[in-house]
């Protein structure tokens, strides 16, 4: 067994707790409960042990990382350690005091997220009346702070049509940086796919517009842009691969290669409450058992990309093939791949509403 | 061609910094990060927002003896790179 690269990131997610109840979260159908979270000196340690491992950027997330009174405390002494903080935030919690407290203990950068740039049906998507205001409101005040800004909207069938308004708002507030990612379809994604997958025509305009959008803002906004898998030919790398780039911390201290990955079966994910980071990352099974190309079967073990997309998302593999091990079903390759097609046809009949929240005990006991 | 009194800085947010672990300069900004090479690093390492592009050149012309027009296009590709990426200001 080879010694890992040290991870480049650290996805720190605080909390599941969230005013939001977005139908396309990434946090797992099974949310832990607020007694069950981290206490402070747990997350001071792994900070230290990210910091020693060799992490050098820490995304501050949850649910909402804001929701946990100690966040400037972890800011700080990430700043302290030389790593990058991020906050992954929706802003609906963040008013001038949080924010300065903040600034003080040396944040670097904030992710703002929108879920639409239409009030009525951004709070309807989110669950939460009033959050439109707020996160105006939030991203005021860190504009006003200097703070780099990015903007994250999740699109999908029932806002993408407000893209070239939200590449806008992005302009309008000073963000460095605007996310346009279409939903990822696991977890509570997974579960309101057919009300979220968007027709192949709004795809194409969606891409063409971000196309536009970043020759118009050239050198001085940046736009990622994240598509689905279910029109892909060839697989996303999941995470730049499993174990290679990220580590993933839940809010009761479970170390995951990725947020999704509690969903694979038979894999014994460790804590960082009884081991440290660099013996999770250097040589635990459950980081050992999808990393590298070694568990390839057919067509990924073959083929000439299989060190560029790492044979794809596992979590989507199980979930749309019955196997982790498969090849991710995006790809064309797969023998699996036309149970995509299959849902973009079942989506295109669909009823626009009736979203299932994401709500503590929402999920449902018989997945879709 | 980007003019010689251009003076780049480092993008909003976006930190250069040595990485004990990696041995390695690394080019921190937000959710992305670069891993830069040799030439790179050196170019880098002189952009600190008061310098001009033309005293970029020079110095990295004079320090690595090399002919000037050849070094200014580098630094001028390299920084344009990075610039799309929103690493850099120019």
């Amino acid at each position: 067994m080879s010694v890992p690269e040290p991870p480049m990131g650290l996805l720190a997610e605080l909390t599941h707790r969230c005013p939001l109840q977005c139908p396309y979260c990434s946090n797992p159908l099974e949310l832990e409960r607020a007694a069950g979270e981290l206490d402070t000196a747990t997350w001071l340690r792994v900070l230290d042990e990210a910091a020693e491992l060799g992490v050098l950027q820490v995304h501050f997330s949850g649910g909402e990382p804001t929701a946990r009174r100690d966040l400037p405390d972890l800011v700080r002494h990430a700043a302290k350690r030389q790593l990058y903080s991020n906050l992954i935030t929706s802003g609906v919690l963040l008013d001038e005091r949080l924010l300065a407290a903040l600034v003080e203990a040396g944040l670097d950068h904030v992710q703002l997220s929108f879920q639409d740039v239409e009030t009525a049906n951004a709070e309807r998507i989110g669950g939460m009346v009033g959050a439109q205001a707020k996160k105006r409101a939030a991203a005021a005040l860190i504009q006003r702070a200097g703070l780099p800004l990015t903007l994250n909207f999740v699109i999908h069938r029932q806002n993408v049509e407000h893209l070239p308004a939200m590449i806008a708002l992005g302009a309008e507030l000073g963000a460095e940086r605007i996310e346009v990612a279409h939903v990822q379809y696991y977890g509570w994604g997974l579960v309101n796919r057919d009300r979220l997958l968007p027709g192949r025509d709004q795809l194409e305009a969606a891409t063409a517009e971000v196309e536009a959008a970043r020759a118009r803002f050239k050198g001085r906004m940046v736009i990622d842009y994240v598509t689905p898998d279910y029109y892909a030919e060839r697989p996303k790398a999941c995470m730049g691969g499993w174990g290679r780039r990220f580590i993933n911390i839940t809010p009761t201290g479970k170390a995951l290669p990725c947020h999704a990955a509690e969903t694979l079966p038979g894999l014994n994910f460790p804590s960082v409450r009884d081991e440290s980071l660099a013996a999770i990352w250097r040589s635990s099974p459950a980081f050992e058992r999808y990393r590298g190309t070694g568990w390839m079967a057919e067509p990924c073990r073959s083929c000439d990309r299989r060190e560029v997309d790492w044979g794809g998302c596992r979590c989507q593999a199980l979930a749309l093939t019955g196997d982790a091990a498969n090849t991710d079903p995006a790809c064309a390759l797969s023998p699996h791949h036309p149970t995509m097609q299959a849902a973009i046809t079942a989506a295109d009949r669909s009823p626009a509403s009736d979203f299932v929240y994401r709500r503590i005990g929402a999920a449902p006991t018989v997945r879709a | 061609m980007t003019p010689d009194d251009t003076v780049p800085a480092l993008g909003r947010g976006v930190k250069f910094r040595f990485d004990a672990v990696r041995q390695a300069w690394v080019l921190l900004a937000p959710e992305r990060l670069f891993m830069p090479d040799e030439q790179a690093v050196e170019i880098l390492k002189l952009v600190d927002g008061v310098r001009s592009l033309g005293a970029i050149v020079d110095d990295l012309a004079g320090r690595f003896n090399a002919p000037r027009d050849l070094v200014a296009r580098d630094v001028a590709t390299m920084l344009a790179g990075l610039a799309d990426k929103g690493a850099i200001s120019l």
